[in-house]
């Protein structure tokens, strides 16, 4: 009896230690493929670069970091107001069985994948804005609606978490005094749930940030700095999945390095966002 | 207490007559426009999709091979691609994250040793599915020379999952009553009796759930199935074959302009093939909760 | 009012036939036997002996360590970090917490109820047979017998036996509590522990549960905790107040409730705390 506990242990051991192994060999196998290239080039030039031609050597990133950035922002402007409400309603205002019906309803929303509201961007969204605001459709705007809308369902349900951790009784104290509720959740409600709020914004940030389908078929992907929001850009993530495909050697490397800063990017936001959170609990 | 600004129904309606113009109306009206575009959006998305892959949906377009590189014909090597990269990835992240996840509930106090497990498994949520996809590609493809397949295409998919299905399935084993564990153990069943006899089989719904939503997710993914499953239009014979997945037959068919309607055919397919997964597991969650029992005095 | 309390007490051990065990060997022997969860002591070197077959009820208000001695006994305890104890707790002559006792062993010889039933999500036969199957019992004859047999003396029997194979959910609150008794009993232990058995159950039930581990004295030390003064004077047999993690007064029922030597006990009995 007492070997099948230790064989259970140790198995359970080994099982449980299976992603700390995954995620080392990610940082290993990526970080080994795209250092030579920083070793090459240098991180200065790599970043700071405007000049995005591996036909000619250049391997400025510039363009695409700028891309990345305009593309999260517009997203970000879009999606958290909007998720932040729909979680107020949620949370707050709407009466139960409707919360009950919707809630799960946007749930799904987080089951749609990334190509379909990428498609929807290229046959609804391009022509609306190419015809309605010129340029030539694809662009930072179309990437911001898209990429904004794609973060909904993480940001309602962060943030619709974060509100119900709000004790009930804060709540009360402010209907006791006469406040009504709208009051009483912008004084007092909101304000509690802060750090939690800001956690579901860093965690959509982050993941509109590592986003590549859905950006790539609507943005454009010129490798230009934009000027408007109506310039086609292409984000990091669009420009690795872009050429992958045909890269060879430095080139290739290049790529890798991309996904080094993505990396370190998205990592740093994730850590962020994980202590707002860990503050609030306890 | 003079009424200045109302109660808001809180004693009962009626109990104070709100005034017309109070401050909280516009601010709740708004809030309740943003959850009803939301959810306009969404329904928008779906029925969109639908309605316009609708007119493609045939029983030839289920079943028939693509011809013309996609332009005509039907997507049945991409369904049965899917199917399988699917199904393969949950085999082998199931296991894993469950035992993952019994590791962190029942085998180790908070500690070191859990904080780093926690560690890795929440770092590899954040990661974004390009990044998994090169890996998958520098290792699996390559590093382990298992080339372009399905093979490669599910473990890439799996560490992806993983993290997903640990985070649920510990909430499943969480949520079963100490009392249970309590009574195995002054029965006298040692630890790994009482997970096998009374926590996981009380946690099942739970955990079940949660494997079918990250098998959902998993259908959906492109970005890490491109590089690691390849893009080949023909029907896999073995897991050692390459595929191509409808999400990735439908990302082709429109960035290259091959067929617009066909791609929302294929769309349609992977849309309603995404809906069904997420209900089954609503469905089970909700079945068995109900069902699940309450001592009668 | 305090005379009228204890005037209905003295009635009612007169009115019941006081059973006196103070006879046997020890089965249970708690020796300076301190306890603590991280800094707070739970139990103050405790004194206090059970001898083997029978009954010793512990009262006591909330708090006062009852729980925590039943939960060091069969070693529950163990579970929470940051537990430490002195002096010696025998089972048996030996000392629980020696470093060769088998925990799972020591829970079976010593098996505990709990105070809210808790079936285990099966079939009534599976939850009984939970406990021999888990020891290594797998001849499906054997099983049947263990589970008649300690459904029989959980005075169940007759009132499952054709739906054995139900779920165990279906029972009324005092059907499972003895159902609890009854997978205590299948492990054929020495010692059962109680943790207030019948603080959940309607009164039927409670009298009905109290009538049964009279009998089970017989055959087995009982050790049994309860908030309920009233309930300790009914069962009758031993009883120990325990307050503040100490032993303040043991006695057999009838002598404890008439005339109390501690005012302690007196206080906790007439009901001005716990």
């Amino acid at each position: 009896m007492n070997r099948k506990e230790k064989f259970a242990e140790v198995v359970l051991t080994v099982v449980g230690l299976t992603s700390v192994a995954v995620l080392a060999l990610i940082i290993f196998f990526i970080f080994r493929e795209g250092a030579p290239f920083f070793a090459e080039v240098g991180l200065g030039s790599f970043i700071g670069g405007t000049k995005w031609s591996p036909g000619k050597g250049q391997f400025g990133v510039l363009p695409m970091i700028a891309g990345s950035f305009f593309v999260t922002l517009g997203a970000l402007v879009i999606g958290v107001p909007l998720g932040l409400g729909c979680a107020l309603y949620l949370s707050e205002f709407a009466p139960k069985r409707t919360a009950a019906i919707l809630k799960p309803l946007i749930e799904i929303l987080a089951g749609i994948p990334s190509v379909v509201f990428g498609f929807i961007g290229l046959t609804v969204i391009v022509p609306l804005i190419r015809d309605r605001l010129g340029g030539p459709g694809f662009s930072v705007l179309a990437s911001a609606l898209v990429l904004g809308i794609m973060i909904l369902p993480t940001m309602v349900s962060i943030s619709y978490d974060a509100l119900r951790a709000v004790p009930q009784v804060y709540r009360e104290g402010m209907l006791a005094v006469g406040a009504n509720r709208w009051q009483a959740v912008t004084s007092v409600v909101l304000p509690a749930a802060r750090s939690g709020i800001l956690a579901a914004g860093i965690l959509s940030m982050g993941r509109a940030v590592g986003e590549t389908m859905a950006v790539i078929m609507v943005a454009g992907n010129a490798t230009i700095i934009p000027g408007s929001v109506l310039d086609p850009v292409r984000t990091l993530t669009s420009n690795i999945a872009l050429e992958m495909g045909y890269a060879a050697g430095l080139h290739r490397q290049a790529l890798f390095a991309t996904g080094v800063v993505l990396f370190v990017i998205i990592g740093a936001l994730n850590i962020v966002a994980r202590s707002f959170v860990r503050n609030r609990v306890r | 207490m003079a009424p200045s600004s109302g109660t808001d129904g809180a004693y009962g309606p009626g109990a104070l007559k709100r005034p017309k113009r109070s401050p909280g109306r516009f601010g709740m009206a708004l809030v309740q426009g943003c959850a009803v575009l939301t959810v306009a959006v969404l329904v928008f998305i779906i029925g969109y999709v639908m309605v316009k892959g609708a007119r493609v949906m045939t029983p030839g377009f289920l079943l028939g091979s693509p011809e013309k590189m996609g332009r005509e014909g039907g997507i049945f090597p991409s369904i049965v691609g899917t199917v399988s990269l699917t199904l393969a990835s949950v085999i082998i992240a199931a296991p894993l994250g469950i035992g993952t996840a019994v590791f962190l509930t029942e085998y180790t106090q908070e500690g070191l040793f859990s904080r780093i497990v926690r560690f890795g498994t929440e770092s590899l949520a954040g990661i974004p599915s390009i990044i998994f996809g090169l890996f998958g590609f520098l290792f699996f493809v390559i590093r382990l020379g298992m080339g372009w397949s399905i093979l490669s295409g599910s473990l890439t998919l799996a560490a992806m999952m993983l993290p997903t299905i640990v985070r649920t399935s510990e909430e499943a084993l969480r949520s079963v009553p100490d009392v249970y564990k309590e009574t195995a153990y002054a029965l006298g069943a040692s630890r790994w009796q009482t997970v096998a006899s009374v926590v996981l089989p009380t946690a099942m719904p739970g955990i079940v759930t949660g494997v079918i939503l990250a098998m959902g997710r998993a259908v959906g993914e492109t970005a890490a199935v491109i590089f690691t499953a390849g893009s080949s239009l023909r029907l896999p014979k073995s897991i050692f074959d390459p595929v191509r997945t409808l999400p990735v037959h439908f990302y082709i068919l429109a960035r290259e302009g091959i067929s617009i309607e066909n791609a929302y055919g294929t769309a349609a397919v992977l849309l309603s093939a995404v809906l069904l997964v997420d209900f089954a597991a609503y469905y089970i969650l909700h079945r068995i909760s109900k069902k699940r029992p309450v001592a009668r005095r | 009012m305090k005379g009228e309390k204890m005037a209905s007490m003295s009635r009612l051990q007169a009115e019941s036939q006081v059973e006196n065990r103070i006879g046997g060997p020890p089965k249970v022997e708690a020796q300076g036997f301190s306890f603590f969860y991280g800094k707070t002591q739970a139990l103050k070197s405790l004194d206090l002996t059970v001898p083997e077959n029978s009954l010793l009820t512990i009262m006591g208000p909330t708090g006062s360590g009852k729980t925590t001695f039943l939960k060091a006994l069969n070693r529950l305890n163990d579970r929470v970090p940051g537990i430490s104890h002195s002096g010696s707790l025998l089972l048996g002559g030996k000392d629980v917490y020696d470093r060769d006792v088998d925990v799972a062993t020591l829970r079976r010889r010593v098996g505990m109820v709990f105070a809210l039933p808790v079936p285990l999500p099966m079939s009534i036969y599976e939850n009984v047979a939970f406990g021999p199957r888990k020891r290594g019992v797998s001849s499906k004859k054997r099983l049947d017998e263990i589970v008649e047999e300690a459904l029989v003396s959980a005075a169940l029997w007759d009132e499952v036996k054709d739906r054995l194979d139900s779920s165990a959910h279906n029972l009324s609150g005092g059907q499972q509590q003895r159902l609890s008794l009854a997978r205590v009993l299948a492990v054929d232990p020495e010692v059962i522990l109680l943790d207030e058995p019948t603080s959940g159950l309607d009164p039927i039930s409670t009298l009905k549960i109290e009538e049964l581990l009279r009998v089970l004295s017989e055959r087995y030390t009982v050790i049994l905790v309860t908030h309920n003064p009233v309930q300790a004077a009914r069962i009758q047999g031993e009883v120990a107040f325990f307050y503040m993690g100490e032993l303040i007064e043991k006695g057999p029922a009838a002598s404890m409730f008439v005339r109390p030597k501690d005012k302690r006990t007196e206080d906790y009995i007439t009901g001005k705390f716990g």
